[in-house]
């Protein structure tokens, strides 16, 4: 949908030049060099027919339909309560389901390695539980942002015709939310379908998803062509799915009036619930993460800080590396670098996109392509791209933060966009008519309604980065490891020690991105009780 | 047919009002008029058994309703903004009641049809919601309560929001509408013409309470 009657349609074209150009180049050509260096039809055949692809395949399949199932099974209670309650707590707990989801996917693996039993490392369950603890947030955002704006009264109408309460809940709120859980359950099956930090961890050698067998290929075995021919494919289902969640989530049942409602829980069993499910929930998120500060003070010689030692002083792991400190200092340059190149990126696209036709509004496509290409296939074509010849980037620092922001740019779109759209017209027409410039309109008018939109993306974008690890894992190097990266590294070597240290790095990890969630959350409007 | 017996409301911890009595007669229209805040709403709510008592009972007919689910109750209601469902069609809402209770669905078609000509929009069954006017949507709502018929159907300003003439054509069609069925009607409104055409009686709510 696109705003035809925007006072600033005519600045589209411009908008789009900047996101349609930085797409080009850095994602569309990539994956051009990708196919067109390594693609046969000797190499798609001998794929087709490999044993071991087709057992890749049906494990990437099956665990991300399982793991989206288990997620909104489990993450439902939760969505419930943030949804339809007001609560002391409330803001605390919906700042903690989001810390999951904005980890690094490899600190999460760490999280369950040091939480779960031995027997269950390397296993189906461990993937299926970090899969589910990674996506609870989608389900109480996207299902509970919609969940929210149900009335109360509509419910109560309901009830003057007859309705029991569970007849509601079947014929009013799940009709309405259906369109939002096929979006989390898209949502949630691409990132499990592309998983690859958790699999990296708790997967073993036994367990690959193509987004593994991809890094895999490329990286360990020299197979380009091999690895080429499964970013196709994955770049296809991918693709596919992607077209169908934008679609779908157009096709939202429109809701009488863009509110939030939340109600005080007025009786004991109201209440039983509300603090029964806020504290199961919390405990759900927060055990993996002290498990993290635990196994960091664990050193096989009971309770030690010898690892925050090690990296507080900023000393060398003794592997003939740099001090793993170094690495927190060049993640978050690169988390800055990446929210400013993102957010400015991010908000000439959702404007172009908002403010412009439905031409232009095909953009929307276009900068969603980093989410359907992953970032393993990213990383890939970015190194094979531009790793040698005039374009010489992959030895430049900026290369990272680029790589970043083309994973965060869908993010950025997807929170810009609604708000941007939302801006009423009559307000702009007020302005108008009182001698208001375009120019002066947007700087006084869209400007101060879009601001919190665009720092909460930048803070996405900078969150993301720090998180990084598909991408990073091909770009990186000893002397530019980021947080996650070195995390990697150091979990695969022996010795308490050094996976304590790990641990530590993670530790930090993870209170900085709490701190940013938090600063996010401030700035989200409120809400109306009733 | 409704009688009100000493209710007493609070919402959080104002006492919206206290020991509140009224009583109906079978097939009565009763308008119920007061100041913003005096508490029309709260009770048609109480009533619906969409807000707790505090104290008092509530009898429909005989039946003590004071502990009886609102779905029980057999209790319409036409709410101030219609509260129409927005992910169904406009002969879906009508149907709901219908469908929920086990009606069979020729005679539902039957039903809905029949009311969708009485309310005026036999062509509108396939609109969704949002393709309504103000006027239309109000139409929809009268239609979707009383297709269920009630034995108490309660109003909350429903022509609140609609022009004059539209207004006036609206309330001279639900006049005719409610008054062929007998319904007993507790009607809430602000405005004293509306009041007068459409009720057997206007009471002020300041002067039920004790």
């Amino acid at each position: 949908m696109t705003d035809k009657r925007s006072p600033y349609h005519a600045c589209a074209p411009a908008l789009a030049l900047l996101p349609t150009c930085a797409v080009t180049v850095f994602v569309l050509w990539p994956l051009v060099n990708i196919f067109s260096r390594a693609l046969s039809w000797d190499v798609i055949s001998r794929m087709a027919t490999n044993v071991v692809i087709r057992q890749v395949l049906w494990f990437s399949t099956w665990q991300a339909i399982a793991s989206t199932a288990i997620t909104l099974l489990v993450a439902f209670p939760a969505t419930y309560v943030l949804a339809r309650f007001q609560f002391i707590g409330k803001r605390m707990l919906l700042a903690l389901v989001t810390i999951p989801f904005v980890l690094p996917t490899v600190v999460v693996g760490a999280a369950f390695l040091a939480l779960l039993p031995d027997s269950l490392h390397r296993s189906v369950v461990a993937i299926l539980l970090a899969h589910t603890y990674f996506n609870i947030a989608v389900v109480v955002r996207m299902v509970g942002r919609r969940w929210e704006q149900i009335s109360p009264l509509i419910n109560d109408a309901a009830g003057t015709l007859g309705a029991s309460p569970f007849t509601i809940f079947r014929t009013i709120t799940v009709p309405t939310l259906a369109t939002s859980i096929r979006s989390a359950a898209a949502v949630i099956f691409l990132l499990c379908f592309t998983s690859y930090g958790i699999i990296r961890i708790l997967g073993g050698p036994a367990r690959a998803t193509l987004e593994v067998e991809i890094y895999t290929r490329a990286i360990q075995l020299g197979d380009l062509s091999g690895a080429a021919v499964l970013s196709l494919f994955q770049l296809l289902v991918l693709g596919s799915a992607m077209w169908w969640w934008i679609h779908t989530s157009h096709r939202s049942v429109p809701l009488a009036r863009i509110q939030t409602y939340s109600a005080v829980p007025h009786n004991f069993r109201q209440r039983l619930i509300v603090y029964g499910i806020s504290t199961t929930t919390a405990c759900i998120i927060v055990i993996p993460l002290i498990t993290v500060f635990v196994r960091s003070v664990s050193t096989g010689a009971g309770l030690s800080l010898d690892a925050w030692r090690l990296i507080l002083g900023n000393h060398a792991t003794g592997l003939g590396t740099r001090p793993p400190l170094g690495a927190f200092w060049i993640s978050l340059q690169y988390a800055i670098a990446t929210a400013i190149l993102a957010g400015v990126v991010g908000l000439a696209a959702s404007g172009a996109i908002a403010y412009g036709g439905r031409r232009i509004g095909q953009l929307e496509i276009l900068v969603m392509l980093p989410l359907a290409t992953s970032a393993v296939t990213l990383g890939l074509g970015l190194l094979i791209t531009f790793d040698s010849g005039i374009i010489d980037l992959r030895s430049r620092w900026i290369m990272i933060p680029i790589a970043h922001s083309l994973v965060a740019l869908p993010v950025v779109v997807r929170t810009m966009l609604p708000v941007i759209r939302s801006v009423p017209h009559g307000i702009r027409d007020a302005s108008a008519t009182l001698g208001a410039t375009p120019w002066q309109m947007w700087m006084t008018v869209d400007r101060s309604l879009i601001s919190r939109a665009w720092v909460t993306s930048l803070a996405f974008a900078g969150a993301i980065s720090l998180g990084e690890f598909g991408a990073s894992s091909f770009l990186t190097r000893r002397t530019s490891a980021t947080l996650p990266t070195e995390i990697a590294r150091l979990l695969a070597r022996p010795g308490n020690l050094v996976q304590a240290q790990a641990y530590v790095l993670a530790s930090l990890l993870i209170a900085f991105i709490a701190a940013f969630l938090v600063a996010v959350d401030g700035l989200r409007p409120d809400r109306v009780a009733v | 047919m409704l009688h009100v017996a000493d209710i007493s409301v609070s919402l959080d911890t104002i006492e919206i009002f206290h020991d509140l009595s009224l009583e109906l007669a079978t097939g009565e229209i009763v308008s119920l008029v007061g100041p913003s805040g005096s508490g029309k709403t709260t009770l048609l709510r109480a009533i619906a058994g969409l807000q707790p008592l505090n104290a008092g009972k509530i009898f429909v007919g005989s039946r003590d309703v004071t502990e009886v689910p609102t779905y029980r109750r057999g209790i319409g209601m036409v709410f101030q903004d219609n509260q129409l469902f927005s992910h169904m069609s406009v002969f879906d809402n009508i149907e709901y009641s219908l469908r929920i209770s086990g009606v069979n669905k020729i005679s539902r078609r039957q039903r809905v049809a029949e009311m969708l000509r009485l309310v005026g929009l036999d062509d509108l069954g396939q609109r969704t919601t949002m393709q309504l006017s103000g006027g239309e949507a109000k139409r929809v709502a009268v239609a979707r309560s009383l297709v269920a018929e009630p034995s108490v159907l309660l109003l909350d300003e429903p022509l609140t929001g609609l022009d004059g003439e539209l207004h006036q054509r609206l309330l001279n069609d639900l006049s005719v509408l409610i008054r062929s069925r007998g319904i007993t009607i507790v009607h809430v409104t602000h405005d004293h013409n509306e009041a007068r055409q459409l009720s057997d009686r206007i009471v002020d709510i300041r002067s039920l309470s004790r």
